[in-house]
C-alpha cells in the first residue's frame, strides 16, 4: 500500500490501532439483537401483501387467534395511535387497513406473536386475507402514464432541478456534444443480519427497545406515534449491528412498530427479527434510474454544458426517496468544473419494493452514466480517460455544479495523479495492448472514473445535521463515552475512542464507546451521509476539551505551574518544568476537589444557502473526492468478467484511523464491483423472485480482484476533526463507474446499464459480430 | 429425541425436537455465536465443525448431532486465550460488523485443519462458502495467511 507522507503530531491520531469491538466479535460474545433471551419473550412474525396491488376487502384472523400458543394476532384496529409511517412523507400505512389498497408485495396486513417462532409462522398462514386484485403499475414508463395511480395525487411524487448558467449557449459554445441512455437497476444492502427488535417493558413503565439499526432517534419518533403515546415513554438503544448500508435507516422504525405493538398487547417482550426472505421482499433497495446524458464540449476536452434528465423508480412509498433524490441531484454532474449545468429528477411511484438508503445515496447510479459519458467523450476527442478528467477537475476556487464556491480541502488532482502513480498507469495500459494482441476470446481492458462526494447530510437535510456526546471521566480515569451515532461494523466505535483518546490525553484502552441510548444524548441525526467521523467526532472533540481544560485547571492550581505549559498525552499529564501526573490520579485528585468531571458536546453544522427553484446554493458543508482505475478480463465467448486490478485513491481530508479507511475502501469496492458485474434483482408481477443468497449473488472470496491497492490524499478539512471528511460512501462510488468503463474498454462497446451482467455483456458482444 | 455429544470439549445431553435445526439448538444451548444469515446455507454464519468438517448448522438437524464432536468459536478461547485464528482476524483487522465472523472463523480453523500452508488460491477455495458483506474479504484472505504461518 502506498500513501502520502504526513507529519503526525498526534500520539493516537493517523495511528494503526486495533478494532475497540474486536475481541467480543471473534469470540462471539458480541450480543446482535436475536441474542438478547428474555423471561416469556414471544417472538413476532408478519403477514404479507399476496398482490403488488390490491383491495383488502377482509381480515379474518379468528383460525389464526385460537392456535395454542399465539398470543395476539394484530390488524389495522389494534393500533392505538397512528397508522402511518415514513421518515420524509407519511404514505406507508404501518397495517394495510380493510378498504384499502395494498401497494406492494411487502405491504403488511397483520402481525402475529406466539410462544414460539414455529407456532407464530402457522398462525400467520392461517390470517385470511380476502383481496380484490388490482392492475400493479410496474415500470416507469407506466407510472408515468399516471392511467392508475399507486397514490391518489399522482405517480410523480417530487422534482428536482438545477439550472445553473445558461445550457443552450452552452451546447452552441461547443465543437462535440454527444447524447446517451443509461440504465442503473436495483441493489440490495444485503447486510449478514437481518433486520431485528426486541421490544419490552422496562422498568420505568415503559417501552424499551432494543435493535439492529442506524438512527435510534428514527425509531423513537416512530413508534410513539403509532403507539399513541409521548416520546418519553419510548427508550432506544441499539444493539450490535451486523451491516446496514443504509437498509439499517428508516426501515427499522418501521420493524420496531411492528414489534412495539406485539409487546403493547401482550405486555410482554417480543423479538421480531425477518427471515432473509422477508428482508429482502420487503425492505428499501437502491433505486433503480433511467437517465438520459447530453454533454457539450470543446475540441480540447473542457466540458462547457450537460443536460440531465433522470427518473428514479421509488417504488410503492415515497420512504427516504425525497432527500436521496437531493443527493442524485447534487452528484449527477459528478466532479467537474462546468459553467452550464441543467438537471431535471423525478421520483416515481410503482407497485414495487420501496427503495431508499444504500451506501452512496442515489449518486453511484448518476455517477455511472456521468462517468461513462465523460470516458465517451475522451474517445471521441482522442483523448486519454485520465486527461480530460484532470482538464475538467475542481480546485480550490472552482464551482460545483450546483455553483458553490470551493474554498478550500480540494484534493480532487491529487487523487488523480497519485491514482496514475499508483497503478503504474502508461505500463498498465501497454500491458493491456499487449495482452489483447496476443489473446482473441479474452479481452482486458482499463476503466477510470472521478467522482464527488457530499459529506452529511447537506442543505436539504439541515434541521438533521447535528450530532451530541456525553463523556464522563471516571475518578480511575477510565472514560464512557456516550455519542449518538451507530457502530454498525464501520469502526465508529474506534474512531470516536481514538478521537476521545486524543482530545483528553487518555490512553485509548481506558476508554469505553457505549452503544447510543436515546435516554442520554439528544437526537443527533442518523448515522448516514458519511457523518460520524465528522459529526459526531467533533461532538465528543468538545465534551472531552471541556473535561481536561478542568484538570488543567486543577493542576496548575494544585501544582503552581502555568496552565498553558501543560500537556495530556497517552495517560500522562505533565509540564515542561518535569512535573508529571496520571491521568487517573489527577482524575482523583478532582473528584477529591469537586470538579466537574462530566461533559456534553454538540457540534451543529455550518449553515448553509440552497435555492430548490434553481438547485443553485451550498449543497453540501464540503466534499470528499476520489479516483479509481480498474483492470477487467472479459471473456468473449461467455461474457464473464473478472476485474483483476483497482487502483483507488480517496481524499478524506485527514486519516484519523488507517486500518479502519482501508477496511472501508476494500469493503466498498467489493460492494460496487458486484453493482457493477451481477447483483441482480429479479422480479416477476413485482414480486422480487431473488430473495436469498442462493438467487441473489453477492460477492464471495473468489471474486476479489487479485490486486487493490488504496491510497489516501490529506488535504484537511478546517471544521473536521482533526481535518478529517467522511469515507464510507465515497469507498463504494467510483466503482460501479469504473469497472463499465473497463467493460467498454475491453469489448469496444459502451455499457449502458448496470450490473453489466454476463448475459448483457454477451449480447453487446454479440452485436459486433 | 435426546442428544448425547461432544459440544467444545464437554460431554452434553440434551432433548431436541426432531425438526428441530442443529442451528436453533445450539443457540439454545447457549452458543449465541452461531448466527443466521440466510436459513438456507448459503452465507456460511452458522457454520460449526462437526466431526472435524465445517458445516452449516442451518441444513442440519439437531439429531444428527447425536454421537458427533461439535465445537463453536466459544470453544475456541474458552480459557479466554484466543485460538491463533482469532488472534490473526483481530491483528490483521479482518472484523467489521462481526456477524460473518464466527462461521469465517470457524470455516478457516477447518480449512487450516486440513490444509496448514495453503496458497492465496487454496485459501480462497476454502473460504468461498462463508459470505461478508463489510471487509471486502481482502484482510481475512491475510488473516487466514497470517494464522497458517504462525500454526
Amino acid at each position: 500500500m502506498q500513501g502520502v507522507t504526513e507529519k503526525h503530531g498526534y500520539f493516537i491520531i493517523g495511528k494503526e490501532v486495533q478494532r475497540v469491538d474486536a475481541f467480543q466479535k471473534v469470540t462471539g460474545q458480541a450480543k446482535f439483537v436475536a441474542d438478547f433471551d428474555m423471561k416469556d419473550m414471544l417472538y413476532g412474525v408478519l403477514v404479507l401483501s399476496k398482490y403488488a396491488r390490491a383491495r383488502v376487502k377482509k381480515i379474518d384472523v379468528s383460525k389464526a387467534k385460537i392456535l395454542k400458543g399465539v398470543k395476539a394476532v394484530l390488524t389495522y384496529k389494534d393500533i392505538p395511535g397512528e397508522n402511518q409511517l415514513g421518515e420524509v412523507v407519511a404514505d406507508m400505512p404501518c397495517l394495510v387497513p380493510e378498504g384499502e389498497e395494498v401497494r406492494y408485495h411487502g405491504d403488511v396486513v397483520a402481525l402475529v406473536a406466539a410462544d414460539t417462532l414455529k407456532i407464530a409462522k402457522s398462525a400467520a398462514k392461517l390470517v385470511e386475507v380476502e383481496y380484490e386484485e388490482l392492475t400493479p403499475i410496474l415500470t416507469i414508463e407506466e407510472a408515468l402514464k399516471n392511467e392508475y395511480k399507486v397514490h391518489p395525487n399522482g405517480n410523480v411524487l417530487t422534482s428536482k432541478r438545477i439550472r445553473k448558467g445558461n445550457i443552450e449557449a452552452g451546447f452552441a459554445d461547443s465543437d462535440v456534444i454527444l447524447e446517451d441512455d443509461f440504465y442503473a437497476h436495483y441493489q440490495e444492502q444485503a447486510y449478514l443480519e437481518p433486520q431485528g427488535i426486541l421490544a419490552t417493558f422496562d422498568n420505568n413503565y415503559g417501552i424499551t427497545i432494543y435493535g439492529s439499526m442506524q438512527c435510534p432517534y428514527y425509531v423513537q419518533s416512530a413508534v410513539p406515534k403509532v403507539l399513541g403515546i409521548p416520546m418519553n415513554q419510548v427508550r432506544v438503544i441499539q444493539a450490535e449491528t451486523g451491516g446496514a448500508f443504509g437498509g439499517k435507516e428508516d426501515v427499522p422504525s418501521y420493524v420496531a412498530s411492528q414489534c412495539a405493538l406485539l409487546a403493547y398487547h401482550t405486555k410482554k417482550p417480543v423479538l421480531l427479527v425477518y427471515s432473509r426472505e422477508v428482508d429482502i421482499q420487503t425492505t428499501s433497495k437502491r433505486h433503480p434510474i433511467k437517465s438520459h446524458y447530453k454533454l457539450g464540449l470543446s475540441r480540447d476536452g473542457k466540458l462547457k454544458a450537460v443536460e440531465i434528465t433522470a427518473h428514479m423508480d421509488m417504488g410503492a412509498y415515497a420512504t427516504l426517496s425525497p432527500i436521496v433524490m437531493y443527493r442524485s441531484l447534487v452528484h449527477a454532474a459528478s466532479a467537474y468544473d462546468i459553467p452550464n449545468v441543467k438537471v431535471d429528477i423525478d421520483g416515481v411511484y410503482t407497485n414495487k419494493v420501496p427503495c431508499g438508503a444504500f451506501r452512496g445515496f442515489g449518486s453511484p447510479q448518476v455517477l455511472f452514466a456521468m462517468e461513462s459519458m465523460v470516458s465517451e467523450a475522451a474517445k471521441r476527442l482522442k483523448m486519454d480517460p485520465i486527461d480530460i478528467r484532470m482538464k475538467n477537475a475542481l480546485r480550490v476556487g472552482s464551482r460545483t455544479s450546483t455553483d458553490q464556491v470551493l474554498t478550500e480541502s480540494v484534493g480532487a488532482v491529487k487523487t488523480i495523479e497519485h491514482a496514475v502513480k499508483i497503478s503504474n498507469y502508461d505500463e498498465l495500459k501497454r500491458q493491456v495492448i499487449e495482452f489483447n494482441e496476443k489473446n482473441k476470446f479474452k479481452k482486458r481492458g482499463i476503466g477510470v472514473s472521478h467522482i464527488i462526494y457530499g459529506v452529511s447530510l447537506g442543505a436539504a437535510g439541515q434541521h438533521l445535521d447535528a450530532a451530541g456526546a456525553l463523556v464522563q471521566v471516571h475518578r480511575d480515569g477510565t472514560i464512557n463515552v456516550h455519542f449518538g451515532n451507530t457502530e454498525m461494523g464501520q469502526g465508529a466505535k474506534t474512531v470516536i475512542s481514538m478521537i476521545a483518546a486524543e482530545a483528553l490525553g487518555q490512553k485509548m484502552d481506558k476508554i469505553r464507546v457505549d452503544n447510543p441510548d436515546t435516554s442520554y444524548v439528544q437526537d443527533s441525526g442518523p448515522t448516514v451521509a458519511s457523518r460520524t467521523t465528522v459529526f459526531g467526532g467533533n461532538a465528543v472533540k468538545s465534551a472531552c476539551e471541556s473535561i481536561k481544560s478542568r484538570m488543567a485547571k486543577h493542576f496548575a492550581k494544585t501544582r503552581k505551574v502555568p496552565i498553558d505549559e501543560i500537556t495530556f498525552e497517552n495517560g500522562t499529564v505533565k509540564t515542561s518544568n518535569g512535573e508529571e501526573e496520571d491521568f487517573g490520579k489527577l482524575a482523583q485528585e478532582c473528584y477529591d476537589a469537586n470538579v466537574k468531571m462530566i461533559e456534553r458536546g454538540w457540534f451543529v453544522s455550518p449553515k448553509l444557502y440552497w435555492n430548490p427553484e434553481t438547485g443553485i446554493g451550498e449543497a453540501y458543508i464540503t466534499y470528499a473526492y476520489a479516483t479509481q482505475i480498474v483492470l477487467v478480463e472479459v471473456d468473449m465467448l461467455t461474457g464473464r468478467t473478472q476485474v483483476i486490478e483497482g487502483y483507488t485513491s480517496h481524499d478524506v481530508g485527514k486519516k484519523l484511523n488507517p486500518v479502519g479507511l482501508v477496511g472501508q475502501v476494500q469493503g466498498g469496492f467489493v460492494q460496487g464491483m458486484g453493482y457493477g458485474l451481477f447483483e441482480e434483482i429479479k422480479t416477476s408481477s413485482g414480486k422480487i423472485l431473488t430473495d436469498n443468497f442462493n438467487t441473489y449473488i453477492i460477492p464471495t472470496i473468489s471474486d476479489i480482484p487479485k490486486k487493490l491497492v488504496i491510497d489516501f490524499v490529506e488535504d484537511d478539512y478546517s471544521q473536521g476533526p482533526f481535518g478529517a471528511k467522511g469515507i464510507g460512501e465515497p469507498s463504494l462510488m467510483p466503482t460501479p463507474a469504473a469497472v463499465a468503463n473497463a467493460i467498454s474498454d475491453a469489448i469496444g462497446r459502451r455499457i449502458k446499464r448496470i450490473p453489466a451482467t454476463q448475459e448483457y455483456v454477451m449480447n453487446l458482444i454479440e452485436e459486433v459480430k | 429425541m435426546l442428544v448425547r455429544f461432544n459440544l467444545n470439549g464437554e460431554n452434553i445431553e440434551a432433548e431436541a425436537e426432531d425438526d428441530e435445526r442443529a442451528l436453533d439448538f445450539l443457540r439454545r444451548l447457549g452458543m449465541k455465536s452461531v448466527k443466521e444469515g440466510c436459513g438456507e446455507g448459503e452465507c456460511g454464519a452458522c457454520t460449526i465443525i462437526v466431526n472435524g468438517k465445517n458445516v452449516v448448522s442451518c441444513l442440519m438437524l439437531a439429531p444428527e448431532l447425536d454421537k458427533t464432536e461439535v465445537w463453536t468459536v466459544e470453544g475456541l478461547s474458552a480459557k479466554g486465550k484466543l485460538d491463533p485464528i482469532q488472534k490473526a482476524f483481530v491483528e490483521v483487522g479482518a472484523i467489521q460488523c462481526g456477524f460473518c465472523t464466527p462461521g469465517m472463523v470457524m470455516s478457516a480453523k477447518a480449512f487450516l485443519n486440513k490444509n496448514p500452508h495453503p496458497s492465496e488460491e487454496e485459501i480462497k477455495k476454502g473460504m468461498e462458502g462463508n459470505l461478508c458483506r463489510c471487509t471486502g474479504y481482502f484482510k481475512i484472505v491475510d488473516a487466514v495467511k497470517r494464522a497458517a504461518g504462525e500454526g
